[in-house]
């Protein structure tokens, strides 16, 4: 029951934007992010749906799978429209008792909505087309300047991606003890929230036992492989930026310079 | 000079208290001298706390003799400054498969040895294809190490060390986890290394049955070498063995058994040819009609 977790929303297909580079990705969403704060014009917005369809259509992941991740904000957008639409000052159009709908509450609650889809939307665009390890290496070189300042990014990234790596075996584990633990009585599944979480507490202390144990095993593995840290580590699969890279960063650049020039 | 080499070697685990007091001193090694020739298949046999597993970490300087020293290529453990070059030499493979799989994917798993010693990525890439190709896992190499099972995963973990360069290979009990058909796999991959690479494999186990076919078989008791031999000098001694809590492969004790009851056997038997090539006469002069040789008419 516990097994069909997944990590990530990567969607395996072959396409444009699962090939470019994971940095080019990070940078892109983050462009996009900025752009959506920046635009305040019916037109910028204009802009940002195009770009955001066009990064639809290239990834060639069908629809649905990005206007998933809405529902885990819908509370949030119905609030924020909710208090847009009703708070804003302005000239009424109705008005409920002492609720006010003002034509300035509207616009602004539709930028805010549009603002907040857009956004799950972009970053789900990067995630389901690129995969966490490849995130993690992106994440690495670019921050790398961060290691001038004694901020461990290797390390970090290392950490990350060994985490990926273990969590299918920690889950499992996790079914395995649980199983075992029902097989002489345990009960999980009845009782309110405290009894629930009390009955949890047999099962988290040996998953956190075969954590440390694999942690020291896979510690021991590692240096009997010669790690020993970032420092004079090659890579087996460096990344290096295409052609398409190159192509992406200018409509990058054309986006953002256009969503600036259309703000009022 | 063998390319392992220990000499007087003491190793003992200490336990502290807090205060930094030793608590309890347990002599896991206990003046240990042995040579290992370069290209052997030398097998180490002991029952559980003889010491084996110290013995293996020792080798790649993993553990530090408490006295004594070890040699790897003629190059001291304890010498900080080789410690690379003698993880180079020294691979090491460990029991669980699922704890030493540091990659995500097959292919990026046994590239992470060549890029921790900084390897240009082209030779990185060259030594990979070769390692998965040597150990038969060319097929699976863009597969999740989960996906695998534990034969399998052994696979990959010898390949990562291959991808390495060693001149030798340690194995930690790498059967202990696996089903039979993964233990053959894995035995069968370590057999063809040795012979084709000419890769020294010093392969600690408890299984009798990996045993026979090594060059020799070293067997330890307390932290210390009880006997040290071929396959066929030691399980001959079987009463002897049975006194270190060890068990011989079950056609060696067939014969034993055999032979004590006072039937004509030869002195060692260790494969079931050896065996029915010395039942079947037997039984063929016992029962003339119902058993039939080959080359009979």
């Amino acid at each position: 029951m516990i097994r069909e977790i997944t990590l990530g929303q990567y969607y395996p297909i072959d396409s444009l934007l699962h090939r470019l580079d994971p940095r080019t990705k990070l940078f892109g969403t983050l462009i996009f992010i900025v752009s959506l704060f920046l635009a305040n014009s019916v037109l910028a917005y204009v802009a940002a749906t195009v770009f955001l369809f066009g990064c639809i259509r290239l990834s060639r992941v069908p629809f649905g799978f990005m206007v998933r991740g809405l529902r885990a904000v819908l509370v949030l957008l119905l609030i924020s429209v909710s208090f847009n639409l009703f708070l804003t000052p302005g000239e009424p159009i109705v008005t409920i008792g002492f609720l006010k709908v003002t034509w300035e509450g509207l616009r602004m609650a539709g930028f805010m909505a549009l603002r907040l889809i857009y956004l799950v939307i972009g970053s789900s665009v990067m995630t389901l087309t690129t995969t966490p390890n490849q995130l993690t290496d992106g994440l690495e070189k670019s921050l790398g300047f961060l290691k001038r300042v004694g901020v461990p990014v290797h390390e970090v990234s290392m950490m990350m991606s060994i985490a990926l790596r273990f969590i299918p075996i920690l889950v499992e584990e996790t079914d395995k003890i649980m199983k075992a633990q029902m097989a002489r009585g345990a009960d999980f599944e009845s009782g309110n929230l405290i009894r629930k979480a009390k009955a949890m507490v047999p099962l988290l202390v040996p998953l956190f036992i075969s954590a440390f144990r694999r942690a020291t095993d896979l510690a021991m593995a590692m240096e009997a492989r010669c790690y020993h840290g970032g420092a004079g580590r090659t890579k087996m699969k460096p990344l290096r930026y295409a052609g398409w890279d190159r192509v992406a960063y200018g409509v990058l650049v054309a986006y953002i310079v256009a969503v600036v020039l259309l703000r009022v | 000079m063998g390319i392992i080499r220990a000499s007087k070697l003491i190793y003992d685990y200490i336990r502290r208290d807090e205060d930094d007091h030793i608590e309890e001193v347990n002599r896991a090694i206990d003046n240990m001298t042995v040579d290992i020739q370069k290209g052997d298949f030398v097998a180490i046999l002991g029952h559980n706390g003889s010491g084996k597993s110290t013995f293996a970490k020792q080798i790649n300087g993993i553990l530090l003799p408490t006295e004594g020293a070890v040699w790897i290529s003629e190059m001291n453990t304890a010498d900080d400054s080789h410690i690379w070059d003698i993880r180079k030499t020294a691979g090491m493979v460990f029991q669980n498969p699922d704890n030493q799989i540091i990659g995500n994917v097959v292919e990026e798993d046994v590239g992470f040895g060549p890029e921790n010693m900084g390897i240009p990525t082209d030779e990185i890439w060259r030594r990979v294809d070769e390692s998965l190709e040597k150990v038969g896992m060319t097929a699976y190499r863009l597969k999740s190490p989960n996906k695998l099972s534990g034969g399998q995963k052994q696979r990959v973990a010898i390949a990562g060390v291959m991808a390495m360069r060693p001149e030798c290979i340690v194995l930690d009990e790498p059967t202990a986890m696996l089903d039979p058909n993964g233990r053959r796999e894995v035995i069968a991959t370590l057999h063809e290394l040795n012979r084709k690479e000419g890769i020294t494999i010093l392969l600690i186990t408890h299984y009798m049955e990996e045993v026979i076919d090594a060059d020799r078989v070293i067997v330890m008791d307390d932290g210390r070498i009880v006997m040290d031999g071929t396959p066929r000098e030691i399980f001959s001694r079987v009463s002897e063995l049975k006194s270190y809590r060890l068990d011989v492969p079950q056609v060696t004790e067939l014969a034993y058994e055999l032979r004590q009851a006072g039937v004509v056997m030869p002195e060692c038997v260790l494969t079931m040819d050896e065996m029915m090539a010395c039942l079947l006469p037997l039984m063929k002069a016992c029962y003339p009609e119902t058993v039939r040789l080959e080359g009979d008419a």
